[in-house]
């Protein structure tokens, strides 16, 4: 008698290698439900990550009369991009190029330790089609009440759960969408013009596309996504090693499989009893015995499947646990995990990091709050006046990075004999004195003049000074100033 | 070709006979998403040609249901840009040329609006810079032939210089020796006087008798002092800025032959809101008085 706890389930692993054609419809995955520490992380890592994402953009921070009050806000409108205290503008943009090197160095870092612990937890396609997976098991079942509702003729109840079961999908697909769009809007007025139909189109279409992106990716396509489209599956293969954690079956201890009766020993066979659990469970439709496998996506929930059908039959778990690629070989059930967290690869990662952060950081605590722009008239280059002497135009660029407005003096320097005066400004004489209002950019037109004997060749050295007037925070733009062939 | 269908013996998949230097081709199907996407394309396709402009006609083409035509968009948006303007290119015309730069706002505009009718309709004599060329002057000097306020900037644009408006400014350097008003000694003589205006000259007793051909010649519309008369558009001889280029030659044919340049009148080709919008922008290029 086969051992009456465990439940053989009859399951073909439907993305195995051998199992799987190219010009062949995909065959639905209908997961199992797992019960285990796996299974509550991933819960426990799907509330966060959700909470993160909806609640984020409803966060307040005050920024004064000037600045919206959003902590979290991509602002293209006004060129802004708001993240708490830090304020961006557009030509600061390499800050999110130096956050997006952190991101990556920071997923190969894990990625080296722990293997593919981005796929199998807070992926937004793992956690999405999880939640996914998880309302198809509230309206329809689990795993065997699907199969049979799949085979059965399509009647009322059928259609009925059918039905539910996509427009809860959609709902959610919608409420993803309807996130999302809070994050380029200030959130409160935005959701009031979404109710009301005064929302801008890109805000509906938006909504529209997204929903229709969570609704195909999380709910008909799954798996294919991280199997066929995400190239990662791909790259990850570059920062594991033998050291690397990944979920792992033991085939040394498992060897060779095959059905248990109760009372029967242990000798000369392995502890596989072939019931075809961690099989059942997969959302990936793969078989963890045949090893590591581009479309694992190590979510540990065969982990969690194994352990409970070890623990019925009375033997030690963890024939499926996290282990490093030696571990596999090692068939002492008893195995002290030792993991060499400190590698050259895990350090040079680190140090990587270290270095990225430390230069963002010091870039981000002395971003200046004061930006000039000196663009030299290149058309024409010079104009020659009556009274014989070179004129040069300017456009001067002032940004006022503050939520204050700020006044500034224009100077020009390094020329004998120099008049310059602003093309909308006081008389020439009077000191150029400009106002740029709180953060925000303004623009003047320069123009200086210098005797043309002052002059030495077809350029010559020339400074234009900013200065707070009342900071005196100061800020020297070297420029050139063109004139005749001498 | 044989019609008995060969199959593969690695693959287990129908051949589709070709062959080619012992390469055969498989007859697989294909990808079922190619395929979809290959008859969406077709529907796509039918709907497009019903829908929007699409069959060319012998004199004519399928217009569509919408009637679509690039042409049509065009004038769409530019009569909602103009709209969206309204109010600003109402102001323009409504305000004095001198007030408008009160209004930074509104002079924004005009500098903007003017910069681009610049970019059109002057930049083909005076360059995209305004810099000018010989004959076409430089719009950024201080030196003005018909006066370098927005109004007569305003007036010059709308009606021209030697245009075929009645309005138009005119003025005209006579051809002293075509029209046997000189001879050629004395044209040699006034242009030394004229060069020594602004240069040392060798020949001084040329330039005194040049003086003297000057007096009688010239200096009714380039004045007693040769510093020019706007009246008449007549250049000041004692600067820095030549309209033609500071060459003997050059002054030699310009009093022989005479001169007589047109700028075409605006005000038939352009509404009053452009010219306003080009008077403010050239006024702003630096020697605007």
């Amino acid at each position: 008698m086969v051992d009456s706890s465990v439940e053989n389930i009859d399951v073909r692993p439907v993305n195995k290698k051998e199992n799987r054609a190219l010009f062949e419809k995909r065959e639905k995955i209908q997961p199992k439900k797992a019960r285990g520490n796996f299974r509550r992380l991933k819960w426990i890592i799907m509330g966060i990550t959700l909470g993160i994402y909806y609640i984020t953009p409803w966060i307040r921070w005050d920024r004064g009369e000037s600045g919206p009050d959003q902590a979290v806000l991509v602002d293209f409108a006004r060129e802004r991009f708001y993240f708490f205290f830090i304020e961006l503008w557009p030509q600061e943009i390499y800050y999110i190029t130096g956050l997006l090197i952190l991101a990556a160095i920071s997923l190969f870092l894990v990625t080296s330790l722990f293997g593919r612990a981005w796929c199998g937890y807070s992926c937004p396609q793992t956690v999405w089609t999880d939640l996914f997976i998880f309302v198809e098991r509230m309206v329809e079942g689990d795993r065997n009440a699907r199969l049979r509702l799949d085979k059965a003729p399509m009647s009322i109840s059928k259609l009925s759960k059918r039905v539910l079961k996509h427009s809860i999908w959609l709902v959610i697909g919608v409420l993803t969408g309807g996130a999302w769009v809070f994050y380029f809007a200030d959130a409160p007025t935005l959701l009031r013009e979404l109710f009301t139909f005064e929302a801008p189109v890109i805000a509906y279409s938006s909504v529209a596309a997204l929903t229709a992106t969570t609704y195909v990716f999380g709910g008909l396509m799954r798996e294919q996504v991280c199997t066929y489209m995400c190239p990662w599956p791909r790259i990850q293969g570059a920062m594991v090693d033998e050291d690397t954690l990944t979920v792992t079956y033991h085939g040394a201890r498992g060897e060779p499989r095959g059905p248990h009766k109760k009372g029967e020993p242990w000798t000369d066979r392995g502890h596989c009893i072939d019931c075809n659990q961690c099989v059942a469970v997969c959302p990936m439709g793969i078989d963890i015995r045949d090893g590591l496998q581009l479309e694992c996506i190590t979510c540990a929930l065969c982990i969690d499947a194994c352990d409970d059908v070890m623990d019925k039959i009375d033997l030690p778990r963890g024939l499926i646990s996290y282990d490093t690629h030696v571990g596999q070989f090692d068939s002492n059930p008893e195995r002290k995990l030792n993991i060499r967290f400190i590698r050259p690869r895990t350090i040079a990662y680190g140090l990587i990091l270290a270095l990225v952060g430390a230069v963002m950081l010091f870039t981000l605590l002395n971003r200046s709050i004061l930006d000039v722009n000196v663009i030299r008239d290149r058309n024409p280059l010079f104009v020659t006046l009556s009274d014989g002497s070179i004129r040069n135009g300017y456009t001067v660029k002032i940004l006022n990075k503050i939520h204050e407005t700020r006044r500034f003096l224009i100077e020009v320097e390094g020329l004998k004999g120099v008049q310059a005066w602003l093309e909308s400004g006081p008389p020439l004489g009077l000191p150029m004195l400009v106002t740029v209002p709180a953060d925000s950019l303004s623009s003047y037109k320069l123009y200086v003049s210098v005797p043309a004997e002052n002059l030495d060749g077809k350029s010559s050295d020339i400074d234009i000074v900013v200065t707070d007037f009342e900071s005196s925070e100061r800020d020297l733009q070297a420029s050139s100033f063109k004139g005749p062939d001498k | 070709m044989s019609n008995k269908v060969e199959k593969d013996e690695i693959t287990g998949t129908d051949t589709t006979g070709h062959e080619w230097d012992g390469i055969k081709e498989l007859d697989n199907p294909m990808p079922r998403w190619w395929l979809w996407t290959m008859y969406a394309s077709i529907v796509w396709a039918i709907g497009y040609w019903i829908v929007m402009p699409a069959w060319p006609l012998v004199t004519s083409y399928t217009s569509g249901f919408i009637g679509y035509s690039s042409r049509g968009s065009l004038e769409q948006e530019l009569a909602k840009a103009t709209e969206a303007h309204a109010q600003d290119r109402a102001a323009l015309v409504a305000l004095e040329l001198s007030e408008v730069k009160n209004n930074d706002q509104l002079y924004q505009f005009a500098l903007r609006g003017g910069k681009s009718a610049f970019a059109v309709n002057c930049s083909q004599c005076h360059g995209s810079g305004a810099q000018g060329a010989p004959g076409f002057p430089n719009l950024n000097d201080d030196d003005w032939l018909w006066g370098g306020n927005m109004d007569a900037i305003y007036e010059t644009i709308k009606y021209g210089i030697r245009s075929d408006h009645e309005d138009t400014r005119i003025g005209e350097m006579p051809a002293f020796l075509t029209d046997e008003m000189l001879t050629k000694d004395q044209i040699n003589d006034v242009s030394e006087y004229v060069l020594s205006l602004s240069e040392d000259r060798k020949d001084m007793a040329a330039v005194d008798r040049g003086q003297e051909v000057y007096a009688e010649n010239c200096a009714a519309c380039h004045g007693d002092n040769a510093k020019g008369g706007r009246e008449f558009g007549a250049p000041d001889l004692t600067d820095a800025i030549w309209f033609y280029g500071k060459d003997k030659d050059i002054i030699l044919k310009t009093i022989s032959r005479g001169r007589g340049n047109v700028m075409p009148a605006w005000v038939d080709r352009l509404d009053e809101t452009t010219i306003r919008q080009l008077a403010l922008y050239v006024h702003s290029l630096g020697g605007g008085e």
